[in-house]
């Protein structure tokens, strides 16, 4: 049975179904516990689950970070949250090197299944320091596996998959999709992680984006659309593994298309995605693949200049209309 | 019976010296740790060994001490200098040597090297290469134990992990958040600050405040500690074990500081320029392995014809390990994409145990095999 819940409590209720199937599952990461969640997303776990489960952290993500990593070398499963992934920086060194690693620097002995979460990408005029979209940078790092859900449905089910799968997998959130609601099955479902879903059919151009961009290209289509292009909108769902073949697929049928991503253009999920449409589908592009991403700038804390640093509808429209000019 | 100062008191030390079969079977540990860092040192120069490697000579009483103060399922985990803590958990020198010289018999299959020693079998977390960053890996060993012990099992935490790190280690902010974190969550763990005086080439007095009482760092943190001579095998192992006893009982962290010395450089590369000749003499004059020795001479427990013998047999163990692994195949290029990820996708084809872990018959690498020690 489905019902409309929001994008947070899709969050929770994958969380806490997993808890109750395997108690080597726990939740660790800042204010998740007697605050209940700093954006009410683990909101009541710590009433079913106890403190010996939902775990507050001091402000210290290297060291919780590294704490939940070294757990999973004696068997347990946890979920780190990082407040914001943008904090996740300082504790780069473990979410980098000890967890995508650690398999591979000890020959099979120790895996690491182990689920980071949190918010990523521009909140509300927060500025720099608090805006980060680290996809682009970890997305590098072999020995991970990143998702981006774009909708409640898919939060529950992709978290699901993340929390058993074997490896650590980074899921990243976004503030202003928190509050959105949409329908979510209850009880046990996955999604499985490396598998893109297209959002909305279309015929003239492929829109290829995740997340929070997902939204963003929706009213660009919506605009497109009564000007006469029809937009075909995909969710990549996953960064790594990276669906190419659902892409691929989509871009057969459009000839054209335009990749949206809310990094920086330099070295981004856009340019990897560009280059791999161009490999695989160099004589079925009928232009060469667009980007548009954040602009190539510090985040501002202004509202205005902050909305235009965005890969926002109005970019995209620019971009499929340039894209498509010889249609 | 020794006696030993703390922040407020003066303990005295009720742990039996353990019987002479016991302190042999240390002063063989130590001589196979001694001889597997010359045979290194020698394997490197051939250039049979690549990278960093980093030898614990003058140290071996340390690890020896602590480890044997542990029981054998307790986790130990420690930073790059690593071989010494593997060895006296119980790996094979053959298995070791294979991994130093990049072969598919290493511990790692040759993807780890020196700094990256990892034994599951016998408790062994690794060899980490970045300093400081096994601490918060540490507190996790030791967050899993207790989890395990109370929360799945409903039972009372009955685990000590061991997180060894050097002085140099003390300055990492890494350190201060897992030593925070210990505490907060009464964590069953002994930081282990392995004193050798340098952090690489800079003198702990030049780069660490307080850097002649570094347990005031524990005392920061409200937590329990103790200087200890690293150098006297006996002493580390009493010390030790009364400190292992107390917080298997009280699940509150511990940390020593243990006066060691590195009788060799930071690594290969290193002239020693920032240390005098003097000063090296003065502790190699204090060297565990000899000062065992004359003990158990002074015991008359062994003879020094059976202690040329023990060392002769060591020698010659070691050779042969140092043939083995030579002759070890280096792994096939297959090996690239093998344990990159624990399931099978793209080009990554899932995961299997190193060989000398493996029973005879299994040759498939299933994604079952990396869901460590549960």
């Amino acid at each position: 049975m489905a019902r409309e819940i929001e994008f947070r409590e899709a969050l929770r209720e994958a969380m806490s179904e997993e808890m109750r199937a395997d108690p080597r599952v726990y939740l660790i990461g800042e204010e998740v516990a007697d605050y209940n969640g700093a954006y009410k997303v683990s909101k009541g776990m710590l009433e079913e689950f106890g403190p010996r489960r939902i775990i507050d952290t001091p402000i210290s993500e290297s060291g919780f970070a590294g704490l939940g990593i070294g757990s999973t070398m004696l068997g347990l499963r946890p979920i780190v949250e990082f407040m914001s992934w943008s904090f996740s920086l300082v504790a780069a060194d473990q979410i980098l090197n000890n967890a995508p690693k650690m398999l591979y620097m000890s020959g099979g002995q120790f895996g690491c299944p182990i689920v980071f979460r949190g918010n990523d990408g521009a909140g509300g005029q927060l500025g720099s320091t608090h805006s980060w979209c680290v996809e682009s940078l970890y997305a590098n790092v072999p020995g991970l596996k990143m998702i981006i859900p774009s909708n409640p449905h898919d939060a529950k089910g992709l978290l699901k998959s993340a929390i058993r799968d074997d490896n650590p997998v980074f899921c990243l959130e976004s503030e202003r999709l928190l509050s959105i609601k949409g329908d979510v099955p209850e009880g046990d479902y996955v999604v499985p992680i490396g598998k893109a879903t297209i959002h909305r059919e279309g015929t003239d151009c492929t829109l290829v984006g995740f997340g929070r961009t997902v939204y963003f290209c929706e009213q660009a289509a919506d605009q497109l659309a009564r000007e006469g292009i029809s937009c075909e909108i995909l969710d990549m769902r996953s960064i790594r593994p990276l669906d190419m073949e659902a892409i691929i697929r989509s871009v057969k049928k459009t000839n054209y298309c335009v990749v949206v991503d809310q990094s920086w253009s330099f070295a981004s999920i856009g340019s990897e995605v560009a280059a791999e449409v161009h490999a695989a589908c160099f004589d079925d592009l009928d232009n060469h693949v667009h980007r548009v991403h954040n602009d190539d700038v510090p985040a501002p804390y202004s509202h205005d200049l902050e909305q235009e640093m965005l890969p926002n509808a109005r970019k995209i429209c620019e971009a499929v209309r340039s894209v498509t000019y010889n249609a | 019976m020794s006696t030993t100062e703390t922040a407020n008191h003066v303990v005295e030390n009720t742990v039996p010296v353990p019987d002479p079969e016991v302190l042999k079977s240390w002063l063989r540990d130590m001589l196979q740790i001694r001889e597997f860092e010359v045979r290194s040192m020698q394997a490197y120069q051939n250039k049979l060994a690549g990278g960093f490697l980093h030898v614990y000579n003058g140290q071996e009483a340390v690890a020896v001490g602590c480890i044997a103060a542990m029981r054998h399922t307790d986790p130990v985990i420690t930073a790059y200098r690593d071989h010494g803590h593997a060895l006296a958990r119980g790996l094979d020198p053959k298995i070791g040597f294979a991994e130093l010289f990049g072969r598919i018999d290493g511990c790692a299959k040759g993807k780890g090297g020196s700094m990256h020693f990892f034994d599951r079998n016998n408790s062994m977390f690794g060899g980490h290469g970045i300093v400081g960053a096994q601490c918060p890996l540490g507190t996790g060993l030791a967050f899993a134990t207790k989890y395990t012990d109370e929360v799945i099992k409903g039972g009372t935490s009955d685990s000590v992990t061991a997180c060894f790190l050097g002085d140099g280690a003390l300055n990492q902010g890494s350190v201060h958040e897992a030593m925070n974190l210990a505490v907060i969550f009464d964590l069953p763990i002994v930081f282990c600050v392995e004193n050798n005086r340098y952090a690489m080439g800079t003198a702990v007095d030049r780069c660490t405040a307080s850097g002649n009482q570094i347990t005031n760092r524990a005392l920061a943190f409200g937590m329990e500690s103790r200087t200890i001579d690293g150098m006297d095998i006996i002493e580390v192992y009493r010390e030790m074990k009364g400190i292992i006893n107390q917080v298997r009982a009280t699940t509150k962290p511990f940390f020593v500081d243990i006066d060691t010395y590195r009788f060799k450089g930071h690594s290969m590369s290193d002239p020693r320029k920032y240390r005098t000749h003097e000063e090296e003499q003065e502790y190699e004059a204090d060297d565990p392995i000899e000062k065992l020795t004359r003990y158990l001479l002074a015991l008359k427990a062994m003879t020094e014809e059976e202690i040329k013998s023990l060392s002769k047999q060591v020698r010659h163990e070691i050779r042969e390990a140092v043939n083995w692994a030579s002759q070890s195949p280096v792994p096939d290029v297959s090996e690239l994409h093998h344990d990159v990820y624990a399931d099978t996708w793209g080009d990554y084809t899932g995961t299997s145990l190193p060989r000398y872990m493996k029973p005879a018959t299994d040759e498939d690498a299933t994604s079952g095999e990396a869901s460590n020690g549960s």
